[in-house]
C-alpha cells in the first residue's frame, strides 16, 4: 500500500530525514513515535506533499504509484488524508461551504459525480452525527474560534466525508482532555477499513490505548531506528526516548 | 531551439490562451453606430443635445457646465498613475442605429443588441425572465450611449414607479428631472462630473412615490461596445416618503488596446424614511496582464438622506477597470439618517483602484458604517480614500470604518487612507484597519482537502469579503462570487 524508501529531506538547508524507510500494508494501522525534532512533522508534510519541504532522495509509493510527483491536491484525490497538528483557521468560509468544496473537488477528480447541496447535506448530518459535530459548528468559519476539541474533532469529520485511502495523524491527540480524545479515536477506529491504511503520528503512548496500532515505530534523528508490536509503546513510556537517540546518532 | 525555450513559449501560449479566457465579457458587438464627430467642443455638446431633442434649459445647463470644465483642473489627489488623458481622442456620442426610431417594445429592438445581453448573461424578454426565476428584475440597459430597453415598465407603473431611461424622464417628467439633477452632484463638483453635466448621453432614471415599496429588484446594465467611445451615464433616483427600493448596477465592456474613458454620475435622494440600497458589480475590462487597454472608472457617485430616519446603503464590488476612481458617499442631512458603505475592490496585474466613501454627518444622531475590503494580487495597487465628517449640529453621530486589505505575492500594494474630520464632540467615531496576506498554511490547508489552487484562493478571497458580498441581492452575490475567482486569476503559483 504505502512503501517509502530511502527517503531524505531537507528544509531550508537543514537535513530532516535521512534515509527513512517504512511499508505500511493495507488496512494496517502504523503508529510512529518520537522525540520532539525527530521529523514527525516533517514526515507527514512530505507525505502530503508540502512545498517547502525539499525531497532530495528516496521515494513514495502509494499504490505502487510514485506520489512524490503528484501536488497536494492530486494526492488528496488519490486517497491521501493528513488530520493537522494545528488545523488552520480561514475567516468567512463556512465550514459547510469549505467540506462541499473539497469534497466535489475530490468527487470531480476521481471522475465520481460531484454532489448537489440535498444529497451533500445529508452525508454531512449523518457523518457529524457519529463525530458529535453540531451543525452551528458547521455555520462557523473553518476553524475560527473553534476549542482545540472542536478542531481536532472537525479534523476527522472531514476525514469521514473525504474517505481516504492513507490518513496520516499528526499528533491528533495533542491538546485535547481524555473525553475528547475518546470521541476523536472513537472516529477513526469507526474508518478502519480493510483498503485503508493510517500512520498515527504520536508523542506519547496515551493515543494509543485508543487507536490500537499493528505495527509501532520509533522515529529518532529522521530515520527508524526501531519496530515492534503495540508493546513497543509501553516500553518507549517507562524508558524514555533517549536510548534511540543515541542509537540513530 | 533548446528545451528551456521550448517550454518558455510553450508556457505563452498557455498564458495568453488563458488570458483570452479570463474575460468573457470581452468580445465587440458588430453594428453598425451613429456616432458624433471625434472630440470634444461647444459644437459637439451642441450636437448630443440636439441629437436628443432636449429643452433649451438642460442645452444651457450642459454648456455652463463645459465652459466650467476647460477652468477646471484633473483631480491630483488619488494614488494612481496614468498619461494625460487627450479629450479630443474620444467620441462622445455613440448609439447603434437601429435604436434611431426609440423602440416601443423588445420586439422592436435590433437582434443583434438582443444578442449581446442574451450572451453577457442578461435576460431581457420579460416571459422567460418571469418563468425562470422567482425574484425577476427589471432592466434598463445601456449601450454605448443610449438606453437601448427597459423591461417591466408597465407592471411597475402600475404601482406608480418611474423607471425609465433619463432621456424618456426629461421627456416625459421634466419637473422631476429638474427639480433633483444636480442637487446631489453639482457640475462644478469636480472635473469628471463637470464634464460629465456637459456631455450625459444616457442613464436611467428612478421615481418610488410616496409610501410604495418597489415590488422588483430594478437594475441598469452598462455596456461599452464602440471604439474610443466614452460612456457618461447619468444615473438619478428618487425614494418619495417611506418609499423603498433596491437597485442594481452592471458594467462590461470589450477587450481593446486603447484606454476607454467612462465618467459616470449618480445622485440618489431619500425622503422621510425612506431606504435606497445600490449594489454595483463592475466589471469593465480591466486591461490585459501587462496593463495594456482597460477602462478608465471615473465615477461620482453621491446620495443624500433629505428627510429624517432615511436611509442609502451602497455596496460594490469592483474587480475590473485599469483604473478605478470613485467614492460613493452619504450626506446625512435628515435627523436620525443612516449611510452604510460596502465595499470589496479587487485589482491584478496592473490595475489601480483608488475607492472609498465620504460620509458627512450633518442631522441630528446620524449614522453610518464603513466595511471596505481591498484584495490586491499582481502588480496592482489598491487605495481605501475615506473621509468621516461630522458638522457642529450633528449631535450623536456615530460612524463605524472598517477597512482590511488582502495581499497576494509581494508586488503589489495596499494603502488605507481615512480622514476624520469632527465638530462635535459628542461624536462617537470608530476606526479599524487590518492588512494581511494569505498564508502558506491556508492555501495548503485547502490543497491537501483536494481543492485546487486558483480555486482556494477564490475561496479564501470570498471569505474575507463574506461581510459584504452578504449584502448583495442573492442572484448578484453568486455572479460576483464567480467574478472574485475569475478576477485573481493567474496569481498564485
Amino acid at each position: 500500500m504505502i512503501k517509502i524508501k530511502d527517503l531524505t529531506a531537507e528544509i531550508d538547508g537543514k537535513q530532516i530525514l535521512n534515509g527513512l524507510n517504512l511499508e505500511i500494508g493495507a488496512g494496517e494501522v502504523h503508529a510512529i513515535m518520537g522525540p520532539n525534532g525527530a521529523g514527525k512533522s516533517t514526515l507527514s508534510y512530505i507525505l502530503s506533499g508540502r512545498e517547502e519541504y525539499e525531497v532530495t532522495g528516496g521515494s513514495i509509493e502509494m499504490n505502487g504509484e510514485n506520489i512524490l510527483e503528484m501536488s497536494p491536491e492530486e494526492r488528496a484525490a488519490a486517497g491521501v488524508f493528513l488530520a493537522f497538528q494545528y488545523p488552520v483557521e480561514i475567516p468567512g468560509v463556512q465550514m459547510s461551504t469549505f467540506l462541499k468544496t473539497a469534497l466535489n473537488s475530490v468527487r470531480k477528480a476521481r471522475g465520481e459525480e460531484e454532489l448537489d447541496a440535498l444529497a451533500l447535506l445529508k452525508l454531512m448530518k449523518q457523518k457529524q452525527k457519529q463525530i458529535g459535530v453540531s451543525d452551528e459548528m458547521l455555520k462557523r468559519a473553518v476553524n475560527v474560534g473553534f476549542s482545540g476539541g472542536e478542531k481536532k474533532r472537525n479534523e476527522v469529520l472531514q476525514m469521514m466525508m473525504l474517505e481516504p485511502k492513507f490518513a496520516v495523524l499528526d499528533e491528533t491527540d495533542s491538546g485535547l482532555d481524555i473525553d475528547a480524545l475518546k470521541v476523536v479515536s472513537e472516529g477513526v477506529n469507526a474508518l478502519r477499513a480493510e483498503d485503508r491504511s493510517f500512520l498515527v503520528i504520536t508523542h506519547y503512548q496515551r493515543l494509543l490505548d485508543y487507536i490500537k496500532p499493528d505495527v509501532v515505530h520509533v522515529l529518532a534523528k529522521g530515520k527508524i531506528v526501531k519496530t515492534g508490536g503495540p508493546e513497543l509503546a509501553l516500553d518507549l513510556e517507562k524508558n524514555g526516548y533517549a536510548q534511540f537517540e543515541e542509537k540513530a546518532a | 531551439m533548446s528545451d528551456i525555450s521550448n517550454a518558455r513559449i510553450e508556457q505563452q501560449t498557455i498564458d495568453q490562451v488563458n488570458a483570452l479566457d479570463t474575460y468573457s465579457a470581452g468580445f465587440v458587438t458588430d453594428i453598425e453606430s451613429d456616432k458624433a464627430p471625434k472630440g470634444l467642443s461647444e459644437d459637439i455638446v451642441r450636437f448630443i443635445s440636439a441629437k436628443k431633442n432636449e429643452p433649451e434649459w438642460l442645452l444651457e445647463y450642459r454648456l455652463k457646465a463645459y465652459r466650467h470644465w476647460l477652468k477646471m483642473p484633473e483631480p491630483s489627489w488619488a494614488k494612481v498613475d496614468f498619461p494625460e488623458i487627450d479629450y479630443q481622442d474620444y467620441y462622445y456620442y455613440a448609439a447603434p442605429k437601429s435604436s434611431e426610431n426609440a423602440p416601443e417594445t423588445l420586439d422592436d429592438v435590433d437582434p443583434k443588441l438582443l444578442e449581446t445581453y442574451e450572451k453577457l448573461g442578461i435576460p431581457l424578454r420579460e416571459q422567460e425572465i418571469l418563468a425562470g426565476v422567482k425574484n425577476p428584475v427589471a432592466v434598463d440597459v445601456v449601450f454605448d450611449s443610449v438606453s437601448v430597453a427597459t423591461t417591466f415598465k408597465k407592471k411597475l407603473k402600475e404601482k406608480g414607479v418611474i423607471f425609465c431611461s433619463i432621456s424618456d424622464a426629461i421627456k416625459d417628467y421634466p419637473e422631476l428631472v429638474k427639480k433633483y439633477m444636480g442637487s446631489v452632484v453639482p457640475y462644478h463638483d469636480n472635473k469628471h462630473a463637470c464634464l460629465n453635466a456637459a456631455v450625459f448621453t444616457d442613464g436611467s432614471f428612478v421615481y418610488i412615490p410616496e409610501g410604495v415599496r418597489c415590488p422588483m429588484e430594478l437594475s441598469t446594465y452598462f455596456r461599452i461596445n464602440e471604439m474610443n467611445t466614452g460612456q457618461f451615464e447619468r444615473t438619478l433616483i428618487i425614494a418619495d416618503k417611506g418609499a423603498y427600493v433596491s437597485y442594481l448596477e452592471g458594467c462590461t465592456a470589450p477587450m481593446r488596446d486603447e484606454n476607454q474613458l467612462h465618467a459616470a454620475v449618480v445622485e440618489l435622494i431619500t425622503h422621510d424614511d425612506a431606504e435606497i440600497k445600490y449594489s454595483t458589480v463592475q466589471n469593465w475590462y480591466p486591461g490585459d496582464e501587462n496593463g495594456k487597454g482597460g477602462i478608465y472608472n471615473f465615477v461620482t457617485k453621491r446620495g443624500l438622506c433629505e428627510g429624517k430616519n432615511s436611509k442609502i446603503s451602497w455596496t460594490q464590488v469592483e474587480t475590473g477597470s485599469a483604473i478605478t476612481w470613485k467614492y460613493p458617499s452619504c450626506i446625512l442631512k435628515g435627523d436620525g439618517s443612516q449611510g452604510e458603505f460596502y465595499s470589496v475592490a479587487i485589482t491584478n496585474n496592473h490595475q489601480q483602484a483608488d475607492t472609498g466613501t465620504k460620509m458627512v454627518h450633518i442631522g441630528k444622531n446620524t449614522k453610518s458604517r464603513i466595511i471596505a475590503k481591498g484584495i490586491s494580487a499582481g502588480h496592482s495597487d489598491s487605495t481605501y480614500r475615506g473621509q468621516v465628517k461630522v458638522l457642529a449640529g450633528a449631535d450623536n453621530a456615530r460612524n463605524f470604518t472598517q477597512c482590511d486589505s488582502l495581499l497576494i505575492g509581494g508586488t503589489c500594494g495596499a494603502h488605507t487612507v481615512p480622514y476624520i474630520d469632527a465638530k462635535n464632540p459628542t461624536a462617537t467615531l470608530e476606526h479599524e484597519a487590518t492588512t494581511s496576506k494569505i498564508s502558506d498554511d491556508q492555501l495548503f490547508y485547502c490543497r491537501q482537502r483536494g481543492i485546487g489552487e486558483e480555486e482556494a484562493l477564490a475561496l479564501i478571497v470570498n471569505g474575507f469579503c463574506r461581510e459584504v458580498m452578504q449584502n448583495l441581492p442573492m442572484e448578484f452575490a453568486v455572479e460576483a462570487q464567480k467574478l472574485i475567482g475569475i478576477s485573481l486569476e493567474g496569481s498564485v503559483g
